[in-house]
Parts: structure tokens; sequence; C-alpha cells
């Protein structure tokens, strides 16, 4: 695979012009998302690993979940619909900086974080008002360390959406034409809804059945 | 020895040049103090693994060594029971995931597959950077384990034995593979964006050299494995510190889900070890055998299908678990259906060097003896595919003697070969072919010594990991011991080697072995960000005696 401009000798001469200098330091294009998406797929498989667990543990059990454990409806509802609404909140906020509309953006992203760090609340209010801990029996491992671990992935998103938000304050961080840190917030919070419903699904949902 | 006169090629004439004015802060060219640094070139980052990577297979051959010491009488005489299981599982821990794993993935990964593609470095460079700076801190914790005691659990970490012994030491151990982990993850998916989109324009998918195809194909099996073994160490993690009860059996817990969960990667993790490997033998083979090679798309698919049928076999480590009958059943032939894929790469090495004019350089010996002993080690797994027979020799060693055939006489064989084989472009030196097929011949004989007596240790019904065992294997583990010993001593030419040539070795052409791949066409070592400008691409990557090369030829002298 060799190639034309190495081995001729008269293009070795134009290397030195000034059009390859700047060729030579072109910057590819930014692939950052692709690469958080990928770095996505990974990550639910992280996930998709405790689900099967949870799942193989479910299925070997008498009764799941087992006397004495069970969970509440009503909160982890309410706080199921402030999550997945948070993803259409923070997509205003993804659609106002396209309009170069950053003070829109940052009360979105602003509004986003609010609804997470409520979620996180509910989650703590939950963990304190079930009346069992973590070493309970296996399907109180199960739920702690489930939501738990899905509580730690909501705050890294919180922590990204704020980061956003410290970052729009400088005159044009954020533009139109630039705003790649905005997306990334926006697809980790979608990511982070995804996971939620599955988990939902699987603690909340099915355990009634 | 091998020596061209220097190649016509100039690329170098003109880097001076290049870089002399522009408003990027780095050097003309990296220094030494540069590489013990974070640096995001990933030519300085493909050398720091391979080095880092390098001092760990010396810490984990010296943990082997003391291993088949202690084995060479019966009794237990050499090293204390807890030394000897956390010798065992730090052998093999340090080998998988801190020498193979990051020299052929993360070391020649990170050093061709920019060059290959034509790139001027990956495509997140300050990623692979905190990539690989994650390696010394998990060998931190690894070796902190050992002020604790020490893993005993063997490198699988089964509970109930990881639970019941040495916690904190345990405890450490999962941090290190989770850290490892998440460096293998990130420089995956790094591998997947930079072959896909930062493949220079003129090259065809078809053109792509098969070292980046199996690349590729390694970090998507690493993406899609690699965290669902974090998930199960996580969980391991609170059995061990906070109480739950996954993998407690008297709390609701199953130590099986443990199994399923580690397979899920560590079976993978075979692939990971062997895939890049492969992709050095596509590049090795046809450049001294000066042939194209035999079956390019054959190649391409059946490191896919590896990549593929790879995620379905994982249960044949664990048929002695109570697995059902059905499972076993489709287990056995998943397992089975991959030596298809792999069978079909052995073909194709051996149908490049049919009729070529093959040189026996130190990097085609290594290749040669990768070949043969890949075979053996093929066959010994196809036998332990079976179900039924492996229920047998389960847990012996002729489990032992299986994975080191394929896992020393295939991956280590490959690193060596790769070694030879790029060591002039790395380093812009050239390796003593001398000292190298002393190194060889001392490699292949202790191979062999060492591990070929395992398969039948195991067929006589010698467990593995103990350091006590019956008097009757005592004669075939002196052979084994004495094998180890040779492997020991063939590090020396190869360190020598390694050490001089470097120093003060011949300086190496831009291509001494007249390959027609990209990273030989520009400097040795390469320039700062590789390519001038971005390369074109006329013909395939081997397309030895269908394409005329534009220079004087080279003189080989055997």
């Amino acid at each position: 695979m060799q190639s034309q401009p190495i081995d001729s000798t008269d293009r070795v001469v134009h290397h030195a012009s000034e059009v390859t200098h700047e060729q030579h330091h072109s910057e590819h294009p930014d692939y950052r998302v692709l690469g958080l998406l990928t770095f996505l797929v990974s990550e639910s498989l992280m996930f998709g690993g405790l689900f099967a667990a949870y799942l193989l543990y479910r299925g070997g059990a008498a009764q799941w979940p087992p006397e004495g454990t069970e969970v509440e409806l009503l909160l982890p509802t309410i706080n199921t619909i402030i999550l997945v609404s948070s993803s259409f909140v923070i997509h205003l906020g993804d659609a106002a900086v396209k309009k170069n509309d950053i003070n829109k953006l940052r009360l979105w992203y602003a509004v986003t974080a609010l609804m997470g760090i409520v979620f996180l609340g509910g989650q703590v209010y939950e963990y304190m008002s079930l009346g069992y801990g973590l070493t309970e029996n296996i399907f109180a491992n199960c739920f702690y360390v489930m939501t738990g671990f899905h509580g730690l992935h909501v705050t890294i998103g919180v922590c990204l959406i704020l980061g956003v938000i410290w970052r729009s304050r400088r005159q044009g961080h954020y533009s139109n034409t630039k705003h790649t840190g905005v997306e990334m917030a926006e697809i980790y919070w979608h990511f982070v809804d995804i996971i939620w419903i599955i988990l939902f699904a699987l603690i909340y949902i099915l355990t009634q059945f | 020895m091998t020596q061209t006169k220097p190649s016509q090629i100039t690329v170098a004439g003109s880097v001076e040049n290049t870089h002399a004015n522009n408003g990027h802060s780095h050097p003309e060219k990296w220094e030494w103090y540069h590489y013990f640094w974070y640096n995001t070139d990933h030519k300085v980052i493909g050398i720091q693994y391979i080095v880092t990577a390098f001092m760990f297979y010396l810490i984990g051959g010296l943990m082997a060594m003391a291993i088949r010491i202690e084995l060479f009488t019966p009794d237990v005489d050499f090293l204390s029971p807890e030394v000897y299981n956390a010798f065992m599982t730090n052998h093999g821990t340090i080998m998988i995931f801190y020498w193979i794993v990051p020299s052929a993935i993360g070391g020649f990964g990170n050093f061709l597959v920019p060059l290959m593609v034509g790139a001027k470095d990956m495509a997140y460079p300050n990623l692979n950077a905190i990539a690989f700076w994650l390696n010394p801190l998990a060998g931190a914790f690894l070796i902190g384990s050992f002020f604790f005691g020490g893993s005993q659990t063997g490198w699988t970490a089964y509970p109930p034995l990881s639970i019941i012994t040495a916690n904190t030491a345990q405890s450490l151990w999962i941090l290190s593979i989770v850290c490892v982990g998440t460096s293998s993850i990130l420089g995956s998916l790094n591998f997947v964006i930079t072959t896909w989109k930062l493949k220079v324009p003129t090259m065809k998918w078809t053109q792509l050299p098969l070292f980046c195809w199996a690349i590729l194909a390694t970090s998507l099996l690493a993406l899609v494995s690699t965290p669902v073994l974090a998930a199960g160490l996580i969980l391991l993690l609170f059995d061990i510190n906070f109480g739950t009860g996954f993998f407690r059996p008297e709390m609701g817990g199953d130590v099986v889900v443990y199994q399923h969960l580690f397979w899920f990667y560590s079976h993978p993790a075979v692939y990971l070890m062997i895939l890049p490997i492969f992709g050095i033998m596509s590049e090795v083979v046809p450049v001294h055998s000066r042939k194209p090679i035999f079956g390019y798309m054959a190649i391409v698919y059946s490191s896919m299908a590896i990549c593929a049928v790879g995620l379905i076999v994982w249960v044949h480590h664990m048929f002695t678990s109570g697995t059902p009958g059905w499972m076993r059943m489709f287990f056995t032939i998943t397992t089975l259906l991959v030596a298809v894929p792999t069978g079909v790469k052995i073909f194709s090495w051996v149908g490049t060097m049919w009729g070529g004019k093959i040189r026996y350089t130190c990097a085609m010996l290594f290749a040669v003896g990768l070949l043969l002993m890949f075979v053996v080690g093929g066959i010994g797994g196809v036998t332990l595919g079976n179900a039924p027979f492996d229920l047998h020799v389960h847990d012996s060693y002729y489990v032992v003697g299986h994975f080191h055939y394929v896992l020393f006489g295939g991956s280590v064989f490959g690193i060596y070969a790769g070694i030879y084989h790029w060591f002039p472009k790395m380093t812009g030196k050239m390796l003593d072919e001398r000292l190298g097929r002393a190194h060889f011949l001392l490699t292949f004989i202790g191979t062999n010594l060492t591990f070929f007596p395992m398969h039948i240790l195991g067929l006589q019904g010698m467990p593995r990991r103990v350091a006590l065992y019956d008097p009757q294997f005592a004669e075939l583990n002196q052979l084994v011991t004495y094998g180890s010993m040779i492997l020991g001593l063939s590090l020396f030419p190869f360190l020598v080697n390694v050490i001089w040539s470097w120093v003060a070795g011949e300086d190496a052409p831009d291509n001494p072995w007249e390959a027609l791949t990209l990273e030989w066409q520009t400097t040795s070592p390469p320039a700062i960000e590789n390519f001038d400008e971005d390369p074109i691409v006329t013909h395939g990557p081997y397309d030895y005696g269908i394409v005329k090369l534009n220079r004087t030829p080279a003189e080989v002298s055997e």
C-alpha cells in the first residue's frame, strides 16, 4: 500500500509548501458524540449483566419479592413520571441552543437538573421509608444495588448538566454551530432515562404479579 | 541477517521543514523522557503499553518459576500454601490482564492502527492516554493486594472461595480488574471509531490491513463483553464487603450466576487475547513469504465470525457446574463451531506460505512456531469443548496444558513475532537476528517441554491449582520444571537483544522487510504526526509480486 506522494521525489518538494502545512494540521471532524454512543452501548451491557442476574434470581426464588420486602408503588411512579418528562425538558434546551438561544438553554437545563435532583431525593426518601435494608434478603440486595447503581448514573448526569450550565456562562462557548457538549449531556440523560424505564418494569411492575 | 540498502523512500527529508514553524507545541521528535509521562501520541502510548506490559510479564514469569520450583517435588517445601495460592492467582491475572491484553491490543493496536489506516493519531488521543494510565493504577492495586496476603482464588475468583478468603486482597484484586476493564473499554471504542472514521478515503475497506480488521473485531468483542464482567465483580465486591448475598447460597444467592457473568466476559477474553495475534500473523506471514495473503476476505469474515460466535460459547467452562443437558449440548455445538473460522485462518496462512519465497527472519520463525503450537492447542480445545470429555479432565492439568499452548504458544509467540517485525519501525533500530534465533530456539524448546507433559499429567488425573500432589506425578513434573527453566533462560538473549539494539543497534531503514502496508511508507521511527499529508492508497496491502516496488531491490542475505 505504498502511497504516491511518498516515493516520488517531486512530491517531497511539495511537502514544504504552505498549503501542506495547513493540510497537515487540519483536524478531523468531531467524533465525540459517536464515541459517547459507543461507550453507552458498552455501559448498557453492564446494566444488562445486572438485569440478567436479577432475572436469574427471580426465576430461582419461590416467592418474589419475599415476604416483608414488598416495594411501594406510588412514589416510584411519581419519580418515573418526573424522570421521563425531564427527558423532554432537556430536549427543549437542546432545541434552544440550535436556535442560538443560550438563555433558554440555561433555563431548560436548570429545570432538568432540578428534576434529576428531585428524583434522587425521592429515591433517598424511598430507601428510608421502606423499612428494610440492603442485606435483608436477595431481593433487597438486587433492589438496592440496581437502583443505587442507576442513582449513581443520575448523579453523574446531573453533574454533566450542571457542567453545561456552568460553561454556558461564557459568551460564545455554545452556539448553534458549536454545541457538542450540550448534545452529549442530553444523550447521556436519555440513556439514564431508558435504563430507568427497564429498571422500573423489572423491579416495580414485574413484582406485582 | 537481513540487511537492506537505505531505501529511496524519502519522506524523512521533509519532516523537519513541516514542523519548523507551525503553532503546535510538540517537539520535533520525542526524547526518551517523554515516554515516562502523560503523552497523547498513539506511538508513544503504544510503546508505553508494550514496555509496561513486559514488566508485568517478567513479574508474572517469576511467579511461574516459583510455582514450578514448588512443584518440582510432590511435597510443600518451597512456598507456603498461602503464597503459592497468591502466586498462582496473580500469575494468571497478570499474564492475561496485564501482559497479553495490554501488549497485543493496547501496544500493537495503538502503535499500528493509525499508521496502517493512514491517520495522524487515534480519534480521541486524550482518552487513549487516560486508558493507558489506568493500567499502572490497576497494577498498583494488584501489587498492593500482596500486602494483604494476595488473592487466593485463582484468576476466576469463584465464590464462595473468593468471599471467604483474604477479603481485603480480594477486594483490591477486584478494583484492579475493574480498572483494566475500564481501560480496555475506552481503548476499544477508540479503535472502533479510528478505524471506521479516520481511514484515509483512498483506502477501500477491502484494502484495510488484516491487523486492523482483527483489532476492530477484538474491540467490538471487548465493548460487548467487558461490562458484564464489571457487573459480576461489583456484585462480588458487595458480597465481600457489604453483607449482600448474591453469591451466598445460604442467603438465597447462587454461585452459578457469578460463573455466568464471569465467563460471559472471560471466554471472549480468550479471543481478545488471540484475535490481535491473528492480525499480527496475517501481517507477518505474507511479508516474509513474499506472497499475497491467501483468502483476504475469508480471514476478515472469520475474524467477525469468531467475534460473533465467541459470545455464545461461555458455558463450556461450566459443564461441571450442574449445567443441564440441553445447555451442554448447545454450548458443545457452538464451541466446536468456533474451530471452523479458526481453521480457516490457519489454512490461509499455510496457503500464503505455500510456494512463497520464505525469509526465515526471527519474526517469521515465531510466526511458524505459533502456527505449529496453535494447532496443538486448538486440537486440545476441540477435545475440551466436548462436554463428555470435559467432564473427565475438567480442573486437571490437561486444561492447563491446553490453555498454555494457545496463550503461550499462540499469543506470546505472536507478540514476539510482532516485536521482531515492528521493532525497526518502533525504535528505528534493527534487532540482532542471531540473538533472536537463540531466543526462538530456547522459547520453542522450553514451551513444548513445559506444556506438553501437562496434557499427560492431566489425563493421568493430576488436578490443577495444587501445591501438593501424588508422588506418581513427580517425574513428569520435574520435566515440566526443567522446561520452565529453559523458558526463563530464553528471556536473556531477548532482553540483551532489545536493550543493546535499542541503545546501540544498527539504524533501521524505513522499510527493512519491503512491506506494502502504510506504516512502512513513513520514516523509522515515524514522525510525530505520522504522514506529512494523507497517503494515497493505490493497491492492496498484500499485493506482493503484483505491484513492482518503486525502489532498488533489497539485498537479503540469510
